[in-house]
């Protein structure tokens, strides 16, 4: 049978706390806070009437995060669709246990993240969430020769001149596409932890508050964590843009 | 151009994500303030930064596989008649 499943109150993402119905033939819920958005309550009462629509749009809306998140645990594509399906079937059988107390997403990748893990342990893989791996305290930003060392009043100052980029303006297409695979291979090479937290803050938009409970991180990890990480993949676009690499 | 803030660009490079996350306590946040008006290479650096958010925004999204939705949505299905004669 599935994991156990989270059961945490938090702040949901926009603040809004609304009470949550009570799920036919479970007790009357108590005085505590609730915290599903307005969108929860109506999908899952929807999900209740068997509206297999409201379903589909579950499952498409959260598709490409969850496809995502389960692949830094697991081997293969494949193995992270089935993730994503055992997910799915576990978050139908804890339905009518949701109380309400997280947010649906935040709920369902708490699920996720637990299926992921159960199944990287199978595969032998290392689990990026075994302990919190934040990485090498003194992991830097920028590499320590861009900068002018010494004494001089000038010292921790940029060594040269940084170069300004193309406009990456949505007109500007034409360079957009070999930009966006090489931002693919850089978050690709991030620690697994970092490529977590940069694939849900900057490519699927979520905000802090939702990655910190749905990832159980605290806030100034995950901004340690989104801060590498960005740092990385700019360092990656910086020898790309300015030509300082050949594309392979 | 002189080094007239007590802040270093190398260590505003640390700050950066703490600024734009506009977690910066005020006095910082005067201080980076302050390094970037005297500094043009930081301020291509945090152009730089907010350019790489925009462009990891414009990875592709991922959708399940045609086979993986239609199985989850057979699975909904027998959720349903489970839930019915249960």
């Amino acid at each position: 049978m599935g994991q156990p499943l989270p059961n945490v109150a938090m702040s949901a993402p926009g603040g809004e706390r609304v009470a949550f119905r009570a799920v036919e033939g479970e007790q009357q819920e108590t005085a505590e806070a609730f915290f599903a958005t307005p969108d929860d309550v109506r999908l899952l009462e929807a999900l209740r009437r068997d509206d297999k629509e409201a379903f589909a749009t579950l499952v498409d809306r959260h598709a490409s995060a969850m496809l995502r998140v389960a692949s830094t645990y697991v081997r293969s594509r494949a193995v992270a669709e089935e993730v994503v399906q055992d997910t799915w079937i576990a978050v139908l059988r804890g339905l009518t246990r949701f109380e309400g107390r997280a947010s649906l997403k935040t709920w369902i990748f708490r699920i996720l993240t637990n299926t992921a893990k159960t199944r990287a342990e199978r595969e032998g893989r290392t689990v990026p969430f075994a302990d919190v791996t934040l990485g090498p305290e003194d992991e830097l930003s920028v590499s320590p020769e861009r900068f002018l060392g010494g004494r001089s009043d000038r010292a921790g100052w940029w060594a040269a001149p940084l170069q300004r980029w193309p406009d990456d303006k949505p007109a500007e297409q034409l360079f957009a596409r070999e930009t966006r695979e090489r931002i693919s291979r850089a978050i690709e090479a991030l620690p697994s932890v970092q490529r977590i937290v940069i694939t849900l803050r900057d490519i699927e938009g979520w905000s802090a508050e939702e990655v910190c409970s749905a990832l159980e991180l605290s806030d100034g990890n995950q901004r340690l964590l989104l801060h590498r990480a960005r740092s990385r993949v700019r360092h990656s676009l910086e020898r790309y843009l300015e030509g300082s690499e050949e594309l392979t | 151009m002189t080094a007239s803030t007590d802040l270093t660009c190398k260590q505003l490079v640390e700050l950066v994500t703490d600024y734009l996350e506009e977690k910066l306590p005020t006095a910082e946040r005067e201080r980076f303030e302050d390094h970037l008006a005297a500094c043009d290479d930081c301020s291509v650096y945090v152009e730089q930064i907010q350019q790489t958010i925009r462009m990891t925004g414009a990875v592709t999204e991922e959708s399940l596989s045609p086979e993986a939705r239609d199985t989850l949505l057979r699975a909904f299905d027998d959720w349903n008649a489970g839930a019915r004669s249960g």
